[in-house]
């Protein structure tokens, strides 16, 4: 009596607005992947021997799924969480070893019929493990080392497995739960410095052809950013409002002396200036730091040396760690080198089949460049290109502000779950999509390095799509029982 | 579970973090999709495969409707070079007759971009050219081995006559200046070059078509884009209809055979030109097909210069056919009248200074002198006119006046053939003498030469002869054109209207009358046929060089002139020598079809004579 209650409480209660957007996505999904494979000489949307047709088969196979997970109990997630997580775990592990060798990857797990990537299946396992551990009782990130070791231990695994499978791209989506760790109270600083090392990463090594005062323009934007950064931190981390002004107006004061300068005709060497304006800056800090005996301006400033010397040794990384592909990988995605017929050519020929879109596109069915096949993985992990050509700047920024509202829908249901392990998983679920849009769009307009990553719900292929189905529909789960959780009190 | 609401703030800044990325996205896409029209560009190039469709060139008549110049079809490989797939270069090489490094040199030659400044990967590029259908059928059954790989049929010309090539010119592969010049090229088109075919290219050549076809991104061809809507056809060039009696012109070559020199004839009443024979010359189908460039070399190296067109680009003394010109100027002058009469001692004699004759009657008049090609009579002719300060002023004032007149008639500037690379002659002015002697300090007898052809007066065989056709019309002449008609199109206004020296006509009547009289009884005789009154004039051009040059000026016949000729034999000594004999050949070869048995043995000897080992003895 009590389970049928539950069951019609489920649909009454489910978010479904959520799942509109979702069955938005994937019917949007399904057209573009029909325009992706169409053919001049068939065929038919429905056609079951079509990438259209099989996807259909899957989406059906979807709604099942997220049917029978609607109607599971709430707690049957949290329960089994661990055990769900460690199997897992043990079929990547065997994936490894039993998969047949796809394009140099061993990620392909084949069942009869059945081809299914685990590595796709272990994002909600680890959303699911992850959420367990943060449930435990009275536990907090940031009360001792080893909570943290066990997070990051829970990420860290399948990352491993994967990256044994050869599928950077997939391992590399998992560190999207780092920003589940800094909703959750890592520190924010740790988010910031691998940012800001991926920024200055990016621009010291893409602009190195124009000089500024000597130096490569590149480093010259690095030092200026370091000096705002320091400001920022100074001000907000610190607190310490009249430090931050006053190293305001040193560096905003020596600065534009040296343009003065520069403009006279007397160049004062990059290099010498900006070491010098932030060695005094850092010594200035120190001072303050014996006076008022703040660590966070300690912090500050052993952060402010850590960038330079990150600074100086990005060159030494890039030439001299970096295999030769990479480089290529990296300087294709940054626009440095121009090899449209080798390493640049899907992102090259991405860019033409989008930009050739216009405002409006060129109507369903009707782009010339990704039904005659230039974009390579057109159906999976460059479909966005479809849309960008055939349904224009109008469509494409359609689908970027879906993903949006959905990813902030999700927080928002994350938000309003009582339990940590609902709050957990929502912001898990988040944190994959924010990944995987942020790449694989950011891919296909040239502005990310090529990572093969599928766009949730849209990229063709089963593996992709259930598991971001079952990713949503536990979290929906959850959120429909959230008010019988409070019943329950 | 207690909230932390300090941590719940976060969820801004993550939120904030995704929504910045997307508008950095859409900043992005608006860039790529509505700013930047580049990649629309990229991507037809991708999409569509431009292939051109070369339409048949114009064909060439003669004057009579004979076939002249028509197509022959060849092929050229053309290679997308971006689409080639590892193919069997072995295989390929065999089934064109090439070996190996060839194709590897022509695979360097079409990508080095000095060459071939149109390269590109993506486009059509021009491989080998000028298949001949043996190797076009051979080839073409393979075609399907070799992807990127495609077969271009083209258009080449094949000659009915194997003379002409100086009228008729040739086509040759475009250069990177002609495309350049013309947006219309594309490199391995053809254009003309040399004669009516480099003229009247822009109708010759008609308008490329254009098929747009759908290709994959493995260079697989869909069909026609949109079912061929913006396909367009090629429209056949026009033909030509030339003036030209090809039959003539090809008789005369025969009569310049081993002479070097040049033969014009023109159509008086219409200005239209029946020959132009320079000699030596040349088959014109050696310029045409694969072979071209290896001819055009031999050609260009021949110490007899055979691509020099002599009839419209050598300068020459005109020697004695300047006579009549001068005989003109005189009476309209009123320098001289009929009646007026010179004394010649065997020659000039004046001041001591002798320009020497030969033997006739003295004193002489006009029509006479014009007879027996008096020299006397045009220097003391000359000398009268450059000296009668009260009508003129000055002697560089007479000298001018003299000038015009000739400039009139044709001397001193490019008459405007419609063929390329005519000459202009030279005819001195008052400036030139003044610089040569200082101003005033000559007089009618520093320059006297002039006055019967010689010293710094050069004419073109084309503008002697148009002297011939402005006499055989008495007074006007239209300019001088080899084509007749332009298909669906009418003549420039230049080659239809009349050009009339300020001369009386009754002066060319009198120069008429004395040309008939060198036929009848003068230094033309060989020329005066039974049947046919043709009117002449000798030339001996002395050459400073070498031997005389001999010339023949006339028209015929004399009452209703049907064809002016010029004949002008390099090194061939007396005007009689060769010059008449030819020039009257030719006369009666146009107005009687053949030549008739009394006359069979000069045409023997003007065939089977060469003239050249004398030109390179120079004088004995």
């Amino acid at each position: 009596m009590r389970q049928r209650e539950n069951n019609l409480s489920v649909f009454s209660q489910v978010d479904w607005f959520t799942i509109a957007l979702y069955v938005l996505l994937v019917i949007a999904g399904v057209f573009s992947i029909y325009a992706a494979s169409y053919d001049f000489d068939n065929a038919s949307l429905l056609d079951p021997d079509e990438f259209s047709g099989k996807q259909i088969r899957w989406i059906i196979f979807s709604i099942a799924l997220s049917v029978v997970i609607l109607l599971f109990d709430s707690h049957v997630f949290e329960t089994y969480a661990i055990p769900i997580y460690l199997a897992i775990l043990f079929v990547m592990l065997v994936t490894i070893f039993v998969a047949p060798d796809i394009k140099g990857s061993h990620s392909w797990l084949v069942i009869g019929p059945l081809r299914f990537q685990p590595a796709e299946f272990g994002k909600f396992a680890t959303a699911l493990a992850l959420a367990k551990l943060f449930n435990s009782y009275n536990f907090k990130l940031n009360a001792s080392p080893k909570n943290f070791g066990l997070a990051l231990a829970i990420i860290f695994v399948p990352i491993l497995l994967i990256i044994a499978q050869n599928e950077t791209g997939s391992a590399l989506s998992y560190l999207a739960l780092f920003f589940v760790l800094y909703r959750e109270g890592m520190s924010g600083m740790i988010l910031l410095a691998a940012l800001s090392a991926v920024t200055f990463f990016v621009v010291a090594v893409k602009y190195t052809e124009t000089l500024l005062l000597g130096i490569p323009l590149g480093e010259a934007i690095v030092f200026m950013l370091i000096m705002a950064l320091m400001v920022a931190i100074v001000a907000i981390y610190c607190r310490a409002i009249e430090v931050a002004r006053n190293l305001l107006g040193w560096f905003a004061g020596t600065g534009m002396l040296v343009g003065l300068l520069s403009l006279c005709g007397i160049q004062v060497p990059g290099m010498v200036y900006f070491l010098t304006v932030i060695l005094i800056a850092c010594l200035y800090m120190t001072l303050h730091f014996l006076r008022l005996r703040n660590p966070r301006l300690l912090a500050t400033i052993i952060a402010c040396v850590v960038s330079i010397i990150f600074l100086f040794s990005v060159n030494y990384a890039f030439n001299s760690i970096l295999k030769p592909h990479q480089r290529q990988r990296i300087n294709v995605a940054l626009g440095i080198s121009d090899d449209p017929l080798a390493a640049g050519y899907n992102v090259n020929q991405s860019k033409i089949a989008i930009g050739s879109g216009g405002v409006f596109g060129k109507g369903f069915l009707n782009g010339t460049q990704t039904k005659l096949k230039y974009v390579p993985e057109q159906h999976t992990d460059f479909i966005y290109c479809t849309i960008g050509e055939e349904q224009g700047f109008v469509g494409a920024s359609a689908v970027l502000f879906l993903f949006l509202i959905l990813i902030l829908r999700i927080m928002h249901l994350a938000e309003r779950q009582p339990t940590a392990f609902g709050r957990v998983y929502g912001y898990c679920v988040a944190s994959y999509l924010i990944f995987h849009l942020a790449i694989n769009t950011g891919m296909v307009i040239g502005l990310c390095p090529v990572i093969g990553i599928p766009l949730p719900f849209f990229s063709y292929g089963g593996s992709s799509l259930w598991s971001f189905t079952i990713l949503l529909f536990i979290l929906l789960r959850l959120d429909a029982a959230r008010k019988e959780h409070h019943s329950f009190r | 579970m207690r909230k932390d609401y300090n941590l719940e703030k976060r969820k801004y800044v993550i939120g904030g973090f995704i929504a910045i990325i997307v508008v950095i996205y859409l900043l992005r896409l608006f860039d790529l999709q509505v700013l930047d029209n580049r990649y629309k560009d990229d991507a037809d190039s991708n999409a569509f495969l431009r292939k051109s469709i070369y339409p048949s060139r114009g064909v060439i008549y003669d004057r009579n409707g004979n076939v002249v110049v028509y197509n022959r079809p060849a092929y050229d490989i053309m290679v997308i070079p971006r689409d080639i797939q590892p193919f069997d270069t072995l295989d390929f090489c065999n089934t064109l007759g090439i070996t190996r490094d060839q194709l590897i040199d022509r695979f360097a030659e079409m990508k080095d971009k000095s060459k071939n400044p149109g390269y590109s990967s993506y486009s059509p590029q021009t491989l080998i050219t000028h298949l001949d259908a043996a190797d076009y059928g051979r080839m073409q059954e393979k075609m399907y081995r070799f992807p990127g790989f495609y077969i271009q049929k083209r258009i080449l010309r094949e000659y009915n006559y194997h003379c002409g090539a100086n009228i008729l010119g040739n086509i040759r592969e475009v250069s990177p200046e002609d495309i350049k010049r013309d947006p219309y090229y594309r490199r391995g088109d053809y254009t003309g070059d040399l004669g009516v075919e480099k003229s009247y290219e822009n109708y010759l050549r008609g308008i490329k078509g254009e098929e747009i076809l759908i290709r994959d991104a493995l260079g697989q061809i869909h069909g026609h884009y949109e079912d061929g809507a913006h396909d367009k056809k090629a429209i056949s060039g026009r033909n030509l209809k030339l003036g030209i009696d090809i039959e003539l012109q090809e008789y005369a070559e025969r009569l310049m055979t081993g002479k070097i020199g040049a033969v014009v004839a023109i159509e008086p009443a219409t200005g239209e030109v029946l020959a132009l024979v320079t000699s030596p010359t040349y088959d014109p189908a050696m310029l045409v097909g694969r072979d071209r460039g290896k001819n055009y070399k031999a050609l260009r190296d021949n110490p007899h210069k055979p691509l020099l067109d002599r009839s419209i680009q050598g300068a020459y003394p005109p020697g004695s056919t300047f006579k009549p010109g001068q005989g003109l100027i005189l009476l309209q002058e009123g320098i001289i009248t009929l009646g007026t009469v010179f004394p010649c001692s065997r020659g000039y004699i004046n001041s001591g200074l002798r320009v020497g004759c030969h033997g006739h009657a003295s004193p002489i008049a006009l029509k006479p002198a014009l007879q027996t090609s008096c020299n006397a009579y045009f220097c003391w002719g000359l000398k009268a006119m450059l000296e009668r300060k009260r009508q003129y002023g000055s002697t560089a004032k007479a000298f001018e006046v003299w000038k015009t007149h000739l400039v009139e008639l044709g001397y001193g500037y490019k008459l405007g053939i419609d063929i390329p690379g005519e000459s202009r002659g030279f005819l001195p002015n008052a400036k030139f003498y003044d610089k040569i002697y200082g101003e005033d300090k000559w007089s009618a007898n520093s320059i006297i030469s002039v006055s019967i052809g010689q010293g710094e007066i050069m004419a073109t065989p084309l503008q002697i002869c148009n002297l011939g056709a402005t006499i055989a019309n008495r007074g006007w002449f239209v300019t001088p054109h080899v084509v007749k008609e332009i298909e669906d199109t009418v003549l420039a206004r230049q080659y239809v209207d009349k050009r009339t020296p300020n001369i009386n006509r009754a002066h060319f009547e009198s120069v008429a009358e004395g040309m008939r009289m060198a036929v009848t009884g003068g230094t033309c005789k060989l020329a005066n046929l039974p049947d046919i009154e043709v009117c002449g004039k000798t030339g001996t051009a002395q050459n400073p060089h070498g031997r005389d040059h001999s010339v023949f000026m006339g028209f015929a016949p004399y009452h209703d002139p049907k064809i002016a000729v010029c004949v002008y034999v390099e090194n061939a000594g007396f005007g009689a020598t060769f010059g008449v004999p030819i020039g009257s050949l030719v006369i009666e070869k146009y107005l009687k079809g053949e030549i008739s048995e009394s006359r069979k043995y000069i045409e023997e000897r003007m065939l089977h004579t060469s003239t050249i080992q004398t030109n390179a003895s120079k004088r004995k």
